[in-house]
C-alpha cells in the first residue's frame, strides 16, 4: 500500500524537510513477458494501464516509454478540458471523459488541480455564429452544459478583450461551457503512474519500442532497446508517433504528424479568469496558477517531428492575441515549444482494433486529446481486455475510412483543443 | 522558418508556399474498379515518415508552380528539390524512432 497524500502526511514530512517522501512509483527492469504491453507513457497510456489493472484484473502489464513520463504531448499541451463537441459519438466520448475529470483528484489521491473555470469559444464571423449555435443545441440535446453568450457577456467574462468596433477581429458572441477548464498536465501523468504502479503495473522509462514480432498476423512480442518482451496484447498509445509504430507493424494510418506549439508569458497578476479560445484566428489563452499566460497556437501546415513549431505560426498567433487583447502587447514571452500531434482526416481519434491481431490502436487525438485522457484510457482498457471495441469506441474504428462514416469534428475542434 | 529552394524562383521563405503532402501517390488508373479499401488507401493513408520524406509543395505566393521536395521531417533539412514528373534523386535516407 502506498502512503496516502494528505494534510497530515504533508505536516509529517515537513518535519523531515520533505526529504523522506517515499517514491511515487518503482522503475523496474522489464520482465521477459507480460499479459499486456502499453507502448507510450503519456496520459492516455498510463490511464489505460491503470484501468486494465483496476477494472479488468490484468496486473502483469507494462507501460514502455521511450523518454520520460508525460514528456510527449501530455506535458506540452495547454490543458484545455471541455466536452462541447458536435456529434453524438463525440459527445458520448468527451462527456464520459469530463465526468472522470470531475472525480480524478479524489480517486487518485493526487491533486491534478482540475479547475472548472469555464471555457469560452469566441465566434468572429457570421458562419462561426451559426455553427456555434448549432453546436450548442446539439450539446444540450446530449445533456452537455453549453450556452450562447452575447458580446456584452463576453466582456464580463474577459474584461481585457477589445470589443470596440474598430477591432481587427470582431466578436459576435460565443459559446460557454462552465464545466470546462484546465488541469495540471504533469500531475495527470504522475497521478495515474502512481496509481497504476500501486496496482502492480511496471512502468519502464527510457526504453524505446523498436519493432514487433508478428507471426501469421498476430503479435507475439515487442522489441525494445532493453530487449524483447513476449506478449499477446499490445496497446499503441504514442500520439504523434503512431505512424512510426504502424510502419514497424507493417500497416499505414490516415494520420499526418505535425508540430503544434504553445507559449507562456512572464507571470502577472490574475487577469484572465477563464479559458478563451478563438478558433478562427488560432489563439487560445488561459492563465496558470503561477500567473503565466498560457497561449496555444496553430499547427504547422506541413508534416514534422521537431518538437518546435514554425515561426510564422508563432507570429500569427501572437498577432491575433495582441489584436484581441491590446493590453498584452507589452507582455514578454518566456518559453515557446511544440509537440508532435497526430492529425486525423476528420479531427476525431482512432480507437480500437488494428490490422494486426492483438494490437490495439489509440491515436489520432491530434490537437485535442488531453481533455480525453481519462475517458480514452478507460474505454481503451475495456477494448483491449475484451478484444472488441467498447461501445463508445465503436464509431472511432480505423475502418471508418473505408466505410465513409467519418465523425467530422473540425468545427468543434478547430485546430483547437 | 524554412527556406525552400523553389526550382523556378530560388530560395524563399516557407510562408510563400503551400503544402501538398506525400508525393508519388499514383492516382488509380481504373477508379471504377476500386474497392472501398483501395480508395481509403489512396485517399487517406499516409506514410507520414519520421525522416526522409518525399512531398509536394506549391509556390503559391510566387510562380504558383508545383514541385517535389525531399525533406527530413525531424531535422527539417531539405535534401533535394525536383520537378513534378521527374524521378526522385538519390539521397541519404534517414529514419528515426
Ligand atoms: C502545444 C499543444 C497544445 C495542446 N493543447 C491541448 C489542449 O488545450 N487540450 C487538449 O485536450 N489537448 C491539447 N493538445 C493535445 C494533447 O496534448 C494530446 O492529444 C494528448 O496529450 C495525447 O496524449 P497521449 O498520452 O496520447 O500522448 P503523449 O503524451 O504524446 O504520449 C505518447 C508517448 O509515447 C512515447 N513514444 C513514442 N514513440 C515511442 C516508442 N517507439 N517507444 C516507446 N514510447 C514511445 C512518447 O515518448 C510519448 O511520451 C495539445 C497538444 C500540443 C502539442
Ligand atoms: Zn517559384
Amino acid at each position: 500500500m502506498k502512503s496516502r497524500y494528505s494534510i497530515f502526511s504533508l505536516a509529517r514530512n515537513a518535519l523531515s524537510y520533505h526529504e523522506k517522501w517515499p517514491q511515487a512509483w518503482r522503475s523496474p527492469e522489464p520482465k521477459k513477458s507480460y499479459d499486456a504491453v502499453i507502448v507510450g507513457g503519456g496520459g492516455h497510456g498510463l490511464v489505460t494501464a491503470y484501468y486494465l489493472a483496476k477494472e479488468h484484473g490484468l496486473t502483469n502489464i507494462a507501460v514502455i516509454e521511450k523518454g520520460w513520463l508525460g514528456g510527449g504531448n501530455t506535458g506540452r499541451n495547454t490543458t484545455i478540458v471541455r466536452s462541447n463537441y458536435m456529434w453524438d459519438e463525440s459527445a458520448a466520448l468527451y462527456e464520459h471523459s469530463l465526468k472522470l475529470w470531475e472525480k480524478m483528484s479524489k480517486e487518485l489521491n493526487y491533486n491534478v488541480m482540475f479547475s472548472q473555470r469555464g471555457v469560452l469559444n469566441l465566434a468572429h464571423t457570421l458562419n462561426e455564429v451559426r455553427i456555434t449555435k448549432r453546436r450548442i443545441n446539439a450539446n444540450r440535446l446530449n445533456g452537455i452544459d453549453s450556452e450562447w453568450i452575447e458580446p456584452e457577456q463576453v466582456k464580463e467574462w474577459i474584461p481585457l478583450i477589445d470589443l470596440r468596433a474598430k477591432g481587427r477581429y470582431p466578436v459576435f458572441g460565443g459559446s460557454l461551457q462552465r464545466r470546462g477548464g484546465t488541469a495540471r498536465h504533469d500531475a495527470v501523468a504522475w497521478g495515474y503512474a502512481r496509481a497504476a504502479d500501486a496496482l502492480g503495473v511496471d512502468i519502464i522509462q527510457q526504453c524505446a519500442v523498436e519493432g514487433f514480432d508478428i507471426e501469421d498476423g498476430e503479435v507475439k512480442g515487442v522489441r525494445t532497446s532493453k530487449g524483447t518482451i513476449q506478449t499477446k496484447k499490445v496497446g499503441i498509445v504514442v500520439a504523434g508517433h503512431a505512424g512510426v509504430i504502424a510502419n514497424m507493424a507493417g500497416f499505414k494510418l490516415p494520420i499526418n504528424s505535425r508540430p503544434l506549439q504553445a507559449l507562456v508569458s512572464e507571470p502577472v497578476k490574475p487577469c484572465v479568469h477563464c479559458v478563451v479560445m478563438s478558433g478562427a484566428v488560432h489563439a487560445y489563452i488561459s492563465q496558470s496558477d503561477k500567473g503565466e499566460l498560457v497561449i496555444g497556437a496553430g499547427a504547422d501546415s506541413y508534416n514534422g517531428y521537431s518538437q518546435w513549431g514554425s515561426n510564422p505560426v508563432t507570429e500569427d498567433t501572437l498577432a491575433a492575441i495582441c489584436e484581441l487583447y491590446p493590453m498584452f502587447r507589452r507582455m514578454r514571452m518566456m518559453r515557446q515549444w511544440g509537440g508532435v500531434v497526430d492529425i486525423s482526416p476528420d479531427a476525431s481519434p482512432i480507437m480500437g482494433l488494428s490490422p494486426v491481431k492483438g494490437m490495439y490502436l489509440n491515436c489520432g487525438w491530434g490537437t485535442g486529446g488531453f481533455k480525453a485522457t481519462p475517458g480514452s484510457g478507460h474505454i481503451f482498457a475495456d477494448t483491449m481486455a475484451h478484444d472488441r471495441p467498447h461501445p463508445i469506441a465503436e464509431p472511432f474504428a480505423l475502418d471508418r475510412f473505408k466505410t465513409g462514416f467519418l465523425v467530422d469534428e473540425h468545427a468543434a475542434a478547430g485546430v483547437a483543443h | 522558418m524554412l527556406l525552400i529552394p523553389c526550382p523556378y524562383c530560388g530560395a524563399r521563405a516557407e510562408n510563400e508556399f503551400g503544402y501538398g503532402g506525400e508525393a508519388h501517390k499514383v492516382r488509380p488508373e481504373t477508379p471504377e474498379n476500386l474497392s472501398d479499401g483501395q480508395w481509403a488507401d489512396y485517399v487517406f493513408m499516409q506514410k507520414n515518415t519520421k525522416g526522409t520524406y518525399h512531398e509536394r509543395w506549391v509556390h503559391s505566393q510566387g510562380c504558383r508552380r508545383w514541385f517535389n521536395v525531399i525533406r527530413d521531417t525531424l531535422t527539417n533539412e531539405i535534401q533535394a528539390v525536383y520537378e513534378m514528373g521527374e524521378t526522385p534523386p538519390e539521397v541519404d535516407t534517414k529514419t528515426y524512432l
